[in-house]
Parts: structure tokens; C-alpha cells; sequence
């Protein structure tokens, strides 16, 4: 994959080049777009939203086929997290649970995927840097969870009313005479719920996609640095054997990033429904 | 691994994603499936109601059957009964008429010997008047002792 760079690379480069995003030039705040991260959040948002709403579409309530069943058992699983621990009214949570849920499994699930093969195939067609995990950005993360964060003081005031809402942050739990502690207890009680959100998303997959390049370096470091010369040195038995360990390990891996991509949107889905929940109650 | 405007774009993308869902796929799936729940529910109520009836209606053709059972019962004691009724009259019938024919003949019976007793007696007169006659010839007047010879007659 690495024939777009001249001579040979070492492990730092490699791991270097794995952790960048492809993304607009500018370096400013607005002009730094991380082109890879969104093109694959909206990708399989759209392969999420369009999926479903084609089983939608054809949804009937009689005997459902394989892929109704297939979407119901998601949706009805949602659904009972929803209702365990979200008791308002509102007609949002449940639709914004699932999305979580599917969205962030599926950018997770991107970590699945060999950690070299879409940016080889990137790299064919001269593009240079690609990160295929949208959940190992910290962007795209945040980005979600600001947005909970958005819902949670949305549901506050129009629950609370602004007054309510002003009253829990001003003069909850110390009362009026100590109203900054009150304020400063509440905002950093507040902002450590989106801030952990979206940083414990991005640090399980950002290790777990560390972990696969590092796994794919024991190729790398006995000095292959392209497929074809993979598969000559692979003749030689000291590549052979680390070609097996890299291949048992990323196996292993693999098999326990699985329980780590759907216990990540799991907890995120979780959080934003307790939090929202959280939201609709006063103290 | 900065910050920037991937972030805001990231929100508009997740926003726009949760007003699909919210919009065309959670209430679709969700209205479906809830159709399926209320028909299966109603399709069970039906069926207890069912079976419900089913016991109902073995308990009424039970009750009808019985009803039925006892009304032939009632039918056949009826029968039995005018039957053993008519033949009874018919037995006392034959009986009057037997005694009433009896009885007819024994007075025909009657009748025809006391009619043969007056003959034989008018009979029996004239053979004694006859032979009076024959013993007496001429001292007997018939029409002056006609008194006497009936007396006899009678007392035959």
C-alpha cells in the first residue's frame, strides 16, 4: 500500500500515516475538513437511514419476512431500553436511540474491516491519507455527543421552563448563599457528560484501531512493505512466522473488538437515554 | 487530531439522520409491529371466546338431548299406555257383547221351549180330548165341557 511513498518506511511512518486524516488544507478551525471521516459517517448513515426505511417502506404487520425480523429485533431491542429508563412523552428519544445505536455500531464496525485495505485501494487511486473508522475522530464523536448535549438542555428548558432550568443551576444543592459553587458544581457536572461521551467512544476504537496497525506491523517490521513483496518474502521462513502471529493475533483481536464495536454503541445509545431521562426530571 | 469543522458537520449529519428516523422509520416499524400485536392479541380473544362458546354449546345440545331423551320417553309411556287402554275396552267390549249375545240366545232358548211346551201341551189336549172324545163319543159336548177341557189344558 505504501508505493505512493518514495523508499522505504519505518514503523513510526506507518503508524503515523494510519492516524491521519485525510482533510481540506487551511489548518484553520473552518477550513479543516476531515473529508475521510465524514465521507464514511454519511456513508453509512445513508446506508443505515436508507436500509431501514426501505424495510419500512415494505413493513407489514403480518408475517414479517427475514429482513423485517432482522429490523424489528433492533427496533423492539431499542425500544425496551427506551422504556426502562425514559418515562416523558417525548417521541424523540426512541428514534434517536436507535440511530445511536445503528450509526455509531456501523462506524465502529468499519474497525472490522482489514486495517489496510481501504486505504491500499485509496491509495491506487492517488489518494493519500484514509482513516475508515469515523469513531476514531474525535470530531465525529463529539459531534454526536454536543448534540445530546444540545437535546439535554433543550429537554431541561422545555420540561424546567427557563426558570426552573435557571433555579436548578443557580440554587441547587447549596442553596441560595452559595449560588457560584451551586453554578460552577452544575456546569462542570454538565459538561462531563457530553466530554465523557464522546471521549470514552473515541478512546475504546481509537485503541482498538491503535492495536490492529500495531498488529499489522509484524509484517511491516520483517520488511514487506508492499503485497507483492509480502507474498515473495513470505517464502522465507522468519516472515512466515511472524506472518502467523500477525494473522492469530489480529484474529483474536478482531474477535474480541467485536463485543468492544457493539458494547461502545451500546453505551453510548445507554447514556443519551439516561441523560435525556436526567434531563426530564428535576432535582 | 484537531479539532474542527468536521464537528458542526458531523451534527448536521447526525441531526438530519435522527429527524429520518424519527420521521419514516421508527413509526412505520413501530405502527407494523404494534398491528401485529393487537391482531395476535385479537386473534387469541377470539379463540377463548371460542372455546368459551364451543363448551356452551356442548352444554346446550347436552341440555337439548336430555330434554329430547325424556320427551320420547314421555311419548313411548303414552303409547304404551293407550295401547294397553284400547285393548282393554276392546276386551270389555267383546265380553258385553258375548253376554249380551248369550243372553239373546238364552232367551231365544226360553222362548222356543215355552213356545214347544204350549204346543206340546195344545198337543197334548187335543190328543186327550181326542181320546176323550173316542172313550166318551157322545156324552161329551164339546162346546158344554170346553170350559172344563181348557181348565186341563192350562194345568198340563
Amino acid at each position: 500500500m505504501e508505493e505512493v511513498h518514495k523508499g522505504p518506511e519505518s514503523s513510526t511512518d506507518y503508524i503515523i500515516h494510519h492516524l491521519t486524516n485525510l482533510h481540506t488544507s487551511g489548518g484553520t478551525f473552518w477550513t479543516e475538513l476531515h473529508i475521510d471521516s465524514i465521507f464514511y459517517s454519511v456513508f453509512l448513515g445513508i446506508l443505515f437511514a436508507g436500509g431501514f426505511y426501505l424495510v419500512a417502506r415494505k413493513a407489514t404487520s403480518g408475517i414479517p419476512g427475514k429482513m423485517q425480523s432482522f429490523i424489528e429485533l433492533i427496533v423492539e431491542f431499542v425500544d425496551t431500553q427506551v422504556k426502562d429508563s425514559y418515562h416523558g412523552s417525548s417521541k424523540l428519544i426512541a428514534p434517536l436511540a436507535l440511530t445511536i445505536f445503528c450509526w455509531v455500531f456501523l462506524m465502529n464496525f468499519m474497525d472490522l474491516i482489514p486495517v489496510d485495505l481501504l486505504p491500499a485501494i485509496g491509495a491506487s487511486v492517488g489518494i493519500e491519507y484514509m482513516k475508515v473508522v469515523p469513531t476514531t475522530d474525535l470530531n465525529i464523536t463529539f459531534g454526536m455527543s454536543l448534540t445530546v448535549f444540545l437535546l439535554m438542555i433543550f429537554y431541561s428548558i422545555k420540561i424546567k421552563g427557563v426558570g426552573g432550568f435557571a433555579r436548578e443551576i443557580f440554587f441547587q444543592p447549596f442553596g441560595k448563599w452559595l449560588l457560584p459553587f451551586n453554578f460552577l458544581l452544575k456546569v462542570i457536572e454538565e459538561i462531563a457528560k457530553p466530554v465523557s461521551l464522546g471521549l470514552r467512544l473515541f478512546g475504546n476504537l481509537y485503541a482498538g484501531e491503535l492495536i490492529f496497525i500495531l498488529i499489522a506491523l509484524f509484517t511491516l517490521s520483517a520488511g514487506a512493505h508492499t503485497l507483492s513483496e509480502s507474498l515473495v518474502n513470505l517464502i522465507q521462513p522468519q516472515t512466515l512466522v511472524f506472518f502467523i502471529i500477525q494473522l492469530v493475533l489480529g484474529l483474536v483481536w478482531a474477535l474480541f473488538h467485536i463485543i468492544i464495536i457493539t458494547l461502545q454503541a451500546f453505551i453510548f445509545m445507554m447514556l443519551t437515554i439516561v441523560y435525556l431521562s436526567m434531563a426530564h426530571e428535576s432535582h | 487530531m484537531s479539532i474542527n469543522v468536521t464537528l458542526f458537520v458531523q451534527m448536521i449529519v447526525f441531526a438530519l439522520l435522527i429527524w429520518f428516523t424519527m420521521t419514516f422509520v421508527w413509526p412505520i416499524i413501530r405502527g407494523a409491529m404494534e398491528e401485529r400485536e393487537n391482531k395476535i392479541a385479537e386473534g387469541l380473544a377470539a379463540a377463548e371466546k371460542g372455546e368459551s362458546d364451543l363448551v356452551l354449546a356442548k352444554d346446550n345440545a347436552d341440555k337439548i338431548l336430555l330434554e329430547a331423551k325424556g320427551q320420547a320417553k314421555e311419548v313411548l309411556d303414552q303409547a304404551s299406555l293407550s295401547a294397553s287402554n284400547i285393548i282393554e275396552e276392546a276386551r270389555n267390549n267383546a265380553e258385553n257383547e258375548m253376554t249380551k249375545k248369550l243372553e239373546a240366545a238364552q232367551s231365544e232358548i226360553a222362548v222356543e221351549v215355552n213356545r214347544a211346551k204350549d204346543q206340546l201341551r195344545d198337543q197334548v189336549a187335543a190328543i186327550a180330548v181326542a181320546g176323550a172324545e173316542k172313550v166318551l163319543k157322545r156324552e161329551i159336548d164339546k162346546n158344554a165341557h170346553k170350559e172344563l177341557l181348557e181348565d186341563l189344558a192350562q194345568k198340563l
